[in-house]
């Protein structure tokens, strides 16, 4: 339950404007890949395409490849909605269904997949996917009331529990923490260093220090000025990256001299 | 009717001594502007009170008269004012009840196709039909219903009253259509372009945050639908229908060109003579009435505006008491 992505010479276009260029990078199973740069240089952008999201705004298209395990992610007959089925994801700001209870928010993609599940089915998945959360023991008296009824920091800790309740292959995250107070940050942080162990994770982030605590491997995009295309700079370790990287560009980012 | 504000009575904050110029130039604007808003209130609520008073004075007459009194108007044939009005409201209610119940589920596909599913060009020329057909006057909608719908309308009646007359709503049907199902079908059709316009513009709303979330998840733009769009549609499509309702209940002119009237609590459906509504009736009795016919009316007329009421009260429980998960907060 975690597969590679292999990306190549991937460009992503709004309409006629390239926000991505050529992008290859491998994302490697149970391990977290981080994604820094500046902002506007297509973390986000790029991070869409891996689940097919980028389909929903009109006039966004790719070009290139993106295989997971090997099956073409564009293929001619992949159907995005399996994609997304596969290839779980955590927005920026926590975005719990308002109109559902904590556990029905929980169960909402597992509902999509499998309509019938037993009442009991329905129970375990909800605690497994809670507690896999770090979310089961605040809420567990509560799985009846609103998810919006939860601080912001456990509603993106429920939002997660509903990604993994489907048991996806990967896991995206764009900026998850960047709504949230320390506390909760550090709550999500840990929670990530325990999911790798289950999910292929690719988060973005526009903290270096988050990066640099959570991720095996960090991918550095830049951008050359307004109106050009975003490109990935270089991807290597963490610790690489983080004390002896190749390019110095992605020094001068990360010791704050550029960005 | 539903749009009834809310009022809200700023608390007109003083800033002490230490308020500069310009801020108080604001705390003046802001004492203007929360004044004018309670006028606005209080206004509402004088007309309201003015209306209800006027009625129930003007309708006096025929709430304290006697049934002797009564049985002189000519078309009065009932022993009491209650025996009377009871058919009318319930002509009332039946009429506009069907007209919702076929009227809702058209709007809100039509309102789902035009917020989700067509593509853009198509979706805004939609759009302005609809808002278009909002505008025709009712009396339009009658003389459609009874010049072209009744015939058109009658074939299907026919079959149906041969294949599912044995269940009582469908029994008896007799050509021409000028039954309460004839006059629910314009009066639904008369209430669709509101009803769509308004839950088009809730769908529309949807926070894309939410949109995201499911199709995240793997929806299908269906299942988008049903996870994201109508529950947070789903106090807009409550008020969008009681707008509809209200509109239905006090519709006039397209039931009376239809409907060939009756006074009777009954449910077939598609047998003429057995229904009248309050509005219609008042209209077709009005021109021919004084004294104490007059206040009969009237009182009819009281019992309308109560429902109404009553109508629009019960939306808002049925809106306020699912608020925690309403989306709102
Ligand atoms: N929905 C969109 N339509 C058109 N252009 C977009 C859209 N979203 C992002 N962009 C553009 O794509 C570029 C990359 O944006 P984004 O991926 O959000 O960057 P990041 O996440 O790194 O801050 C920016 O120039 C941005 O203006
Ligand atoms: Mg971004």
């Amino acid at each position: 339950m975690s597969k590679r992505i292999d990306v190549t010479d991937l460009n992503v276009y709004y309409g006629d404007f390239l926000a991505v260029e050529g992008v290859t990078m491998a994302i490697e199973p149970r391990q977290v890949t981080a994604l820094i740069g500046p902002s506007g240089c297509g973390k986000s952008t790029f991070l869409r395409t891996l689940n097919r999201m980028h389909e929903v705004i009109p006039g966004a298209r790719v070009s290139g490849k993106a295989l997971m395990d090997g099956v073409d992610l564009y293929g001619a007959g992949v159907d995005p909605v399996a994609v997304r089925r596969q290839v779980g994801m955590v927005f920026q700001r926590p975005n719990p269904f308002p109109t559902m209870s904590i556990a029905d928010n929980v169960l909402a993609g597992v509902k999509l997949n499998n309509r019938r599940i037993s009442k009991s089915d329905a129970a375990s998945v909800v605690e497994q996917s809670l507690r896999g959360a770090n979310l089961w023991n605040e809420v567990k008296d509560r799985l009846d009331r609103p998810g919006s009824s939860l601080s912001g920091g456990q509603q993106q800790r429920l939002c997660i529990a509903r990604a993994i309740a489907v048991q996806p292959e990967v896991l995206l995250m764009d900026e998850p923490c960047s709504a949230l107070d320390p506390i909760s940050t550090l709550a999500i942080e840990d929670l990530i260093n325990e999911l790798k162990e289950q999910f292929t994770i690719v988060i973005v982030t526009h903290n270096m220090q988050q990066a640099a605590r959570v991720s095996d491997r960090t991918a550095f995009f830049n951008i050359a000025g307004t109106g050009k295309p975003g490109k990935l700079i270089e991807i290597d370790d963490t610790g690489t990256i983080f004390s002896t990287p190749s390019v110095p560009a992605t020094e001068d980012y990360i010791s704050g001299r550029s960005g | 009717m539903v749009v009834t504000s809310t009022t809200r009575t700023a608390d007109g904050s003083r800033s002490g001594g230490l308020a500069a110029p310009q801020r108080r130039v604001a705390d003046l604007g802001g004492r203007i502007f929360s004044g004018f808003s309670l006028g606005a209130g209080l206004v509402i609520l004088a007309a309201l009170a003015a209306v209800s008073i006027f009625l129930i004075i003007k309708a006096w007459p025929a709430l304290t008269a006697s049934g002797a009194d009564l049985a002189e108007i000519s078309w009065f044939k009932s022993d009491s004012l209650l025996g009377y009005v009871g058919p009318l409201i319930f002509g009332t209610l039946l009429a506009s009840v069907l007209a919702l119940v076929l009227a809702v589920p058209v709007s809100i596909g039509i309102a789902l196709f035009i917020s989700h599913y067509a593509p853009r060009r198509l979706a805004q020329s939609l759009g302005y039909v609809v808002d278009l057909l909002a505008a025709i006057p009712s009396v339009v909608y009658g003389l459609w219903g009874a010049l072209w719908l009744l015939p058109v309308i009658n074939p299907v009646f026919t079959w149906l009253s041969d294949k599912l007359g044995f269940i009582p709503l469908f029994a008896d049907y007799q050509a021409p259509a000028k039954n309460i199902m004839s006059a629910s079908v314009v009066l639904a059709v008369m209430i669709l372009p509101i009803i769509t316009a308004v839950t088009r513009e809730v769908f529309l709303q949807t926070p894309r945050l939410h949109e995201e979330a499911a199709l995240a998840l793997g929806a299908t733009r269906w299942e988008l639908v049903r996870m994201a769009v109508l529950p947070f549609g789903r106090s807009g499509i409550i008020s969008a229908s009681m707008l509809g309702l209200g509109r239905a209940l006090g519709e006039t002119m397209a039931v009376l060109m239809v409907i060939s009237p009756g006074f009777l609590f009954s449910f077939h459906l598609l047998k003429p003579g057995q229904h009248q509504t309050i509005a219609a009736n008042i209209a077709s009795q009005f021109p021919e009435a004084s004294g104490l016919s007059v206040s009969v009316l009237i009182a009819t007329g009281l019992a309308l505006f109560v429902i109404t009421f009553v109508v629009n009260m019960a939306a808002r429980w049925v809106i306020a008491r699912r608020k925690d998960f309403s989306g709102a907060n």
